[in-house]
Order: C-alpha cells, then sequence, then structure tokens
C-alpha cells in the first residue's frame, strides 16, 4: 500500500495507462474507418442473409463486391452499427442509420467517394472521379435531377451489393455485357413508353459488324452503346456530331469524308454524317453492292440518273468491280499453281499487295473522288497483273517440268530394257 | 574403247587384281534374295543425298536472316534448282526408309550372326546417324515448322538424366532455338555427319566384302545337306546390273515426286509466333513421339518424358547389341523372331497412330 503512496513510483505507472488508454483509442478509431473488414462482425449480412428479395444479401454475394474487398461495409452506404446483434441498435438513428437509398440520392451518395480524388487514389489511383459530373449531364442525370426514379442510376448499370470492376467478365459493365445492361431497360417498351424512343436498338445492333467483332471475335475494343453514346455521360450523338463519334475509329473515313463533297449537302439537309449510309445500331459489314446504281447501292437513296452522283457512283463501282474481279481470276490462277506444288510466294504477296490496294480504295471512296478511287485502282490492277503473270509463268513451268519428267521417264525406260536384255545376253553366253 | 581404257589403267594400277574380289563375290540365291537391293538401294540414296547437297550449298545460306530466302532462291529462281531441292528431300526420306527397312530385313534374316556382329553395330550407327541427317536438315529451310519440329525434339532431348540440360545447350547454341542453332545443325549436317558416315560406311562395306553375303540359317541348314541345291550368282556384273536397274528405277521415283510433288517450303519460321497446333516430327521420329505423348506425366515418382526417354535409350542399346543376345540356338531364333515381330508391329502402329492423331 506504501507503494501507491510514493508518487515517485505512480506516476510513471499513471503516465503508462494513459498512453496504453490512447493507443487503445486509435485502434479503435482505425477499427471504425475501416468499418466492417473480415475480422470484424457484420450483424447486417447475418439477419439479411436469410431474408427473402431484394432484402436479400448473403455473406458469399457480398464478399464478391469489390467495395467490401477494399474494406467498405454496409455502413458505408447506409450507416448504422453492424457490430450491435440488437436490430434497433444497429439501425437506430442513434447509429445513423439511412436505411434504403432513395434513386435520387444514389448517385451523390455514390459521388461522394468517387468524386473524391484523395480519398480514390487511396483505393484505386487510375480510376476517374468525373463520374458524378458526367452524370449530372447525361440525359439520365437531367432527367434525375427533375425528379424522374426510372431512368439509370448507378446500382443500375453496375450492380449493388456484388459490384464487380469493369475488368470482370461477370460485371455488367464488361465490355461485352454493356449493350445487354443498356438493352434492361431501352429494350423494355413498358419502361421507354413515356420517353417516345424506339426499344429495337439492342435487336439492331446484335445484327451488326461491332456487335460480331465483340461477342465473335472477342475484341473487346469494340463498340458498346457506352462507346458512342457515352457511359456516365450517355447522351445520344447529335446529327452534327455522329461523324465525330465514328472517326474516333474510322479516323480516314472520317477525314475523307470531311473533304467531299457529301459533307456540305448532308449538313444542309440535316442529314447525319456516316449512318445516313450504314445505319446506326445495325452497321452490317460493307459490301461493293452499296455503291453504285444497282440494288442494293445506297447512293440511289438520293442520286437518280442523270445527276453527278449517279455517274460519280456508277464510275467507282466500276472501278471496284474490275479490280475485284481480276484480283478473283488472279487468286484463283495462282492457287491453282500453288496446288501443283510451286513455288508462289511473290505471286501471294503482290495479290497481298493488291488486297490492301482494294481496302485503301474502299476507304478512298468516302472521299467521293473518282480520280482518287482510280489511283489506287491502278495501283491494284497492277500488282494483280503481277501476279497473274507469276501464276501463269508457274504453271507453264509446271507443264514444262511434267513433259521433263515423260521424256525422263522414257530414257530410264529405255535403259532398264537395255539392261534387261544385257543381262539376259551375258546369262545365255 | 572400254578395253583400251581397262588396259591402260590395268598396266599402271593392277585394275583386274582391284576387280578381282568383286568377280569372286557370290550372291547367295533363295527366296529372300530380293532383300539384298536394300543395302545397295540406301547407297544409292545416300550418293544422292551427297551429289545434291553439295549442289545445294551453291546457293544456301546457313543464317537465319538469309536460309529461308536462300531456299525460296533456289526453288524459284535457281535453274533446276526445285529439282535438286525436291530430289534432296524427297531422296533423304526414301534413305531412311530404306535403311530401316534393311536393318529389319538383315535382323529378319539374322545376317548379324558370326562372324557379321561388327557389320550390323556399324550398320546400326549409320542407322542412327541418317536419323541424325533427318533431325539436322530438317531445320535447314528454317521454316515455321522446322522451327517449332526442333524445339520440341531438342526439348525432349533435354530431358535425359544427367546431360540432358548441357545437350540441349550444345544442340542449340544456347538455351533457345535461334540463328545459332541453324549454323550449329547446319555444320553438324554438311561437315561432322558427313565425315563420320564416311569412315563407318566404308568400314560396313569392307566388313560385307570381307565376310560376303549371309544366307537365312535354314537356307544354309538346306545347302549343308543337299550341296547340289545351292545356288549362287556372281556379284559382278550380274547382281551388279539387277541393283543398277532398281537404282534407274528409284531414279524415275525421284524425277516423279519432285515433278509432281515438289518438296513444299512453308512459312519462314517466326520464333516469337504460337506454335503451329498439332505439330509433329517427320514420321521417321513419329512412333518415339507419340509414345512419349502417350506416357503418363507422372510414372511412380519417376517423370513420363524422362522414363520415355530412358526407355527409348536404353531399346536403342539392347537392339544395337542384338548379335550379342542371339546364341544361334532355336530357343535364340524364337526369341529374336518374337522381339522383332513386336518392334516393327510397335513402330508401324505407333506411327500410323501418331499420323492419324490430333
Amino acid at each position: 500500500m506504501d507503494m501507491w503512496r510514493n508518487k515517485r513510483l505512480t506516476r510513471p505507472l499513471w503516465l503508462l495507462l494513459l498512453l496504453c488508454g490512447a493507443a487503445g483509442a486509435a485502434f479503435a478509431d482505425a477499427q471504425n474507418a475501416n468499418s466492417q473488414n473480415a475480422a470484424s462482425p457484420n450483424t447486417c449480412v447475418d439477419c439479411h442473409s436469410a431474408m427473402d428479395a431484394p432484402l436479400k444479401v448473403t455473406a458469399e454475394q457480398f464478399a464478391q463486391d469489390i467495395h467490401a474487398q477494399r474494406g467498405l461495409g454496409c455502413v458505408s452506404c447506409h450507416g448504422g452499427d453492424a457490430s450491435k446483434d440488437d436490430p434497433d441498435e444497429a439501425m437506430g438513428k442513434a447509429a445513423g442509420f439511412r436505411g434504403k437509398i432513395k434513386r435520387t440520392d444514389i448517385p451523390a451518395l455514390c459521388g461522394k467517394c468517387h468524386s473524391d480524388a484523395a480519398y480514390m487514389r487511396q483505393h484505386n489511383p487510375s480510376l476517374r472521379t468525373d463520374q458524378l459530373s458526367q452524370y449530372q449531364t447525361s440525359v439520365h442525370g437531367k432527367l434525375l435531377a427533375k425528379g424522374d426514379t426510372n431512368v439509370a442510376v448507378c446500382v443500375d448499370c453496375h450492380g449493388v451489393h456484388d459490384l464487380r470492376p469493369p475488368k470482370d467478365p461477370r460485371s455488367p459493365v464488361y465490355p461485352a455485357n454493356v449493350a445487354a445492361t443498356c438493352a434492361h431497360c431501352h429494350a423494355d417498351p413498358n419502361h421507354m413508353k413515356a420517353y417516345k424512343i424506339p426499344t429495337d436498338q439492342f435487336e439492331k445492333y446484335k445484327a451488326s459488324a461491332h456487335y460480331e467483332a465483340l461477342t465473335v471475335r472477342g475484341d473487346l475494343s469494340a463498340p458498346n452503346c457506352a462507346t458512342c453514346h457515352g457511359n456516365h455521360g450517355a447522351a445520344p450523338p447529335g446529327v452534327d456530331t455522329v461523324q465525330n463519334v465514328c472517326s474516333t475509329c474510322h479516323v480516314f473515313q472520317a477525314q475523307l469524308f470531311a473533304s467531299s463533297p457529301h459533307k456540305a449537302a448532308f449538313q444542309a439537309a440535316s442529314m447525319p454524317g456516316c449512318i445516313t449510309c450504314h445505319s446506326n445500331h445495325k452497321i452490317v459489314h460493307t459490301s461493293d453492292a452499296m455503291l453504285g446504281t444497282g440494288k442494293g447501292s445506297v447512293c440511289m437513296d438520293c442520286h437518280s440518273e442523270g445527276d453527278a452522283g449517279y455517274k460519280a457512283a456508277a464510275e467507282m463501282a466500276q472501278q471496284l468491280g474490275q479490280l475485284t474481279a481480276d484480283a478473283k481470276n488472279a487468286d484463283e490462277l495462282v492457287t491453282k499453281a500453288q496446288d501443283s506444288g510451286m513455288e508462289v510466294s511473290e505471286a501471294r504477296t503482290e495479290l497481298d499487295q493488291t488486297r490492301d490496294s482494294l481496302t485503301k480504295a474502299r476507304v478512298t471512296i468516302h472521299s467521293l473522288d473518282v480520280a482518287r478511287v482510280n489511283q489506287d485502282v491502278q495501283a491494284g490492277l497492277k500488282t494483280t497483273a503481277k501476279a497473274q503473270q507469276e501464276g501463269k509463268a508457274a504453271l507453264a513451268e509446271r507443264d514444262f517440268r511434267r513433259k521433263g519428267l515423260g521424256l525422263a521417264l522414257i530414257a530410264i525406260l529405255i535403259m532398264l530394257v537395255g539392261l534387261g536384255m544385257y543381262i539376259r545376253q551375258i546369262e545365255k553366253s | 574403247m572400254l578395253n583400251v581404257i581397262r588396259k591402260w589403267l590395268d598396266e599402271r594400277f593392277g585394275w583386274e587384281e582391284l576387280m578381282a574380289p568383286l568377280r569372286h563375290k557370290k550372291v547367295p540365291l533363295h527366296k529372300f534374295s530380293a532383300w539384298y537391293f536394300l543395302g545397295g538401294m540406301t547407297l544409292f540414296l545416300f550418293g544422292i543425298q551427297v551429289v545434291t547437297g553439295i549442289l545445294l550449298l551453291l546457293y544456301y545460306r546457313p543464317s537465319a536472316n538469309e536460309a529461308f530466302e536462300s531456299v525460296q532462291y533456289i526453288m524459284t529462281r535457281v535453274q533446276f534448282g526445285w529439282l535438286i531441292r525436291s530430289i534432296h528431300s524427297w531422296s533423304a526420306n526414301l534413305m531412311i526408309f530404306f535403311a530401316f527397312a534393311h536393318m529389319f530385313s538383315v535382323a529378319f534374316l539374322r545376317a548379324y550372326r558370326k562372324p557379321r556382329e561388327l557389320t550390323w553395330v556399324s550398320g546400326m550407327l549409320l542407322l542412327f546417324l541418317v536419323l541424325g541427317f533427318g533431325f539436322s536438315g530438317y531445320l535447314l529451310p528454317w521454316n515455321t515448322l522446322a522451327f517449332f519440329a526442333t524445339k520440341v525434339g531438342t526439348e525432349i532431348t533435354g530431358q535425359v538424366p544427367l546431360i540432358g540440360r548441357q545437350t540441349m545447350v550444345f544442340l542449340r547454341g544456347g538455351e533457345e532455338v535461334t540463328g545459332a542453332t541453324l549454323t550449329r545443325f547446319f555444320g553438324f549436317h554438311v561437315a561432322l555427319l558427313p565425315g563420320i558416315t564416311t569412315v563407318l560406311l566404308l568400314l560396313h562395306i569392307a566388313l560385307i566384302q570381307r565376310f560376303g553375303m549371309s544366307a537365312p540359317p535354314s537356307v544354309e541348314a538346306e545347302w549343308a545337306a543337299h550341296p547340289e541345291k545351292k545356288r549362287e550368282m556372281s556379284f559382278f556384273p550380274n547382281f551388279m546390273l539387277r541393283e543398277l536397274m532398281a537404282w534407274y528405277i528409284a531414279l524415275g521415283i525421284l524425277g516423279a515426286l519432285a515433278a509432281i510433288a515438289p518438296w513444299e517450303l512453308g512459312a519462314k519460321a517466326d520464333p516469337f509466333a504460337a506454335a503451329p497446333a498439332g505439330i509433329k516430327p517427320e514420321w521417321y521420329f513419329l512412333f518415339m513421339f507419340q509414345t512419349l505423348k502417350l506416357i503418363p506425366a507422372k510414372v511412380g515418382f519417376i517423370d513420363g518424358e524422362i522414363l520415355g526417354v530412358l526407355l527409348f535409350g536404353l531399346a536403342g542399346l539392347l537392339w544395337l547389341l542384338l548379335p550379342f543376345f542371339d546364341r544361334g540356338d532355336k530357343r535364340s531364333a524364337r526369341w529374336t523372331m518374337g522381339a522383332l515381330v513386336f518392334v516393327v508391329a510397335y513402330v508401324v502402329a505407333m506411327t500410323v497412330y501418331g499420323h492419324v492423331a490430333k
């Protein structure tokens, strides 16, 4: 007991206790900051995993969530205290429980973290922080601001409680899944009734070359809805800016179109650039039949016999047709020689160059300049003629070899007969 | 005219004396005599290889940057280059086929019996060398198939315990198949292997000349019992002329193959490209390749591929020493025949399976 009275001994003990208390408080703060990490209890999931949808959230489901993986928990969005077993305490006002988030509040709630560059840097420094401001400029955001709760908010596209990063193939915003996610609302006639916009975009898109590239070839850089319309700032591209959207990938075509007489003509007629000929959602593979004056030509949608466009279209189609036909003939010839065992790699290189010229000519068409198209076509015809010549030479060489073989075999046969006779003669004698 | 030349040579070099052993050499005549052509045919095809190989050397360039292009040049620009290259490739395959056929015929006739054990051993070593020619020559055009086949082949060599890795690095001239491998294989193909082969070939022919042609044990026994039934043919000129006829036929077949199905060149090797799907070695390595594919990854505590390589090594060694296991009695004959039938059936079945398997 004397010890407690001895001030020289008790002072360090009090200091030690104080330090321990401070350390404990700091630890508790850190625990709160991380809300519910793996070690801390989550009474929300304990109850909600046993509930029916839409209140059901299982531990397995939540474990897949990117936020949960980064240490955030239910209380980060919904408030409350997940460490309390008593529902009244866990979801009490004192614990700051917010309950179900109103749809109109969701973008702002997500934006609270996602618009905070300093906070996001701690978790994902490469992630942009302008989603909320972009969303506010989108058709979705503008309508939501007017009180329309039918429009898409963050969770409609990204999911909720099992939210995955866009690189995860199971995420609804994974490039190959984006179109289906948009279609969830945009292909629903009941949902879209109030907005008076078509609901066939997804069906049309599924028939497009872009969809094929994305799903059949697995090219994740192929356009989905967000590529042309934007994601968080989603809005239809205006008539005047369609070519700007397409030109992000189709650079040369856009440059040639901008220098063509179509540019001014389309603007004057309030016609959207690229989609006038290629459509918008159902952008199918192009073919030479789209050019010219025949059936299936898009030129004839506006031009008619006798006008300058009709003549240019006919001329360009004729040039392309000639190059395509010549290239096909040359290819058949070279293939025939190749199948006969001839070495035709040089002719194959010429045909590759022809293919390049043909592709270039098909791009140059967007300039509507017959002379420029002709330049590419002539380059192609030149290499085609070379390939054809080499194919013919290879076939002539094949015939020469076969004739030579015939003569050699005759000579060998004569030798064999001669040897046979000689053997008979010496064995007789 | 020929008589004048012969007389001239005889006066100076004793030509008649030199040719005397050939004139005295006899070829036994029995129902299996046709098999005696196989060795000569292999020799003829080897000669074709030497001649066409020397001609190809005039244009071929052994570097990763030029090898493919030089072969392409031979095939398209050089007068009759296509013929020389195609005959070289086709005759290489036919030579390997005839070398195998010759080896099996000798084994079936049990021609390796005393005193011809060393003839067999030298012949087997020649067969291994011929396979070495095939393996090293296959890479020389530096095309995609050759590149990856060499990669797989040298990788298998790397599985040999203790010396495998060192051997692989030695063969490749480094850790990977590169231009250094090509230059090295070229050296093996045109200098090292031909040098060793020439020495062994001379030894093999000298031994055949020394001991003569062997008749099968059953024929020998019959002739011993009935000496009047013994039939023989002079090697020179009677058998030699018939051999010459066979060579002419082979030449015709080679010409036809070269003209109708010139040996393909394929695409230039790209070390950064993925290996073509279902890549396989040449047909003569297919039975080993397919066996290695069928062995499980682990057999007990030992790695499957290592086990396969060890088994093939052991089998090759036993086959090389075959004459020393055959004691010449009936029991040995039964065992040898049984083993032979099994080996031939196994090699043929695995080759066919390897060819059709994906």
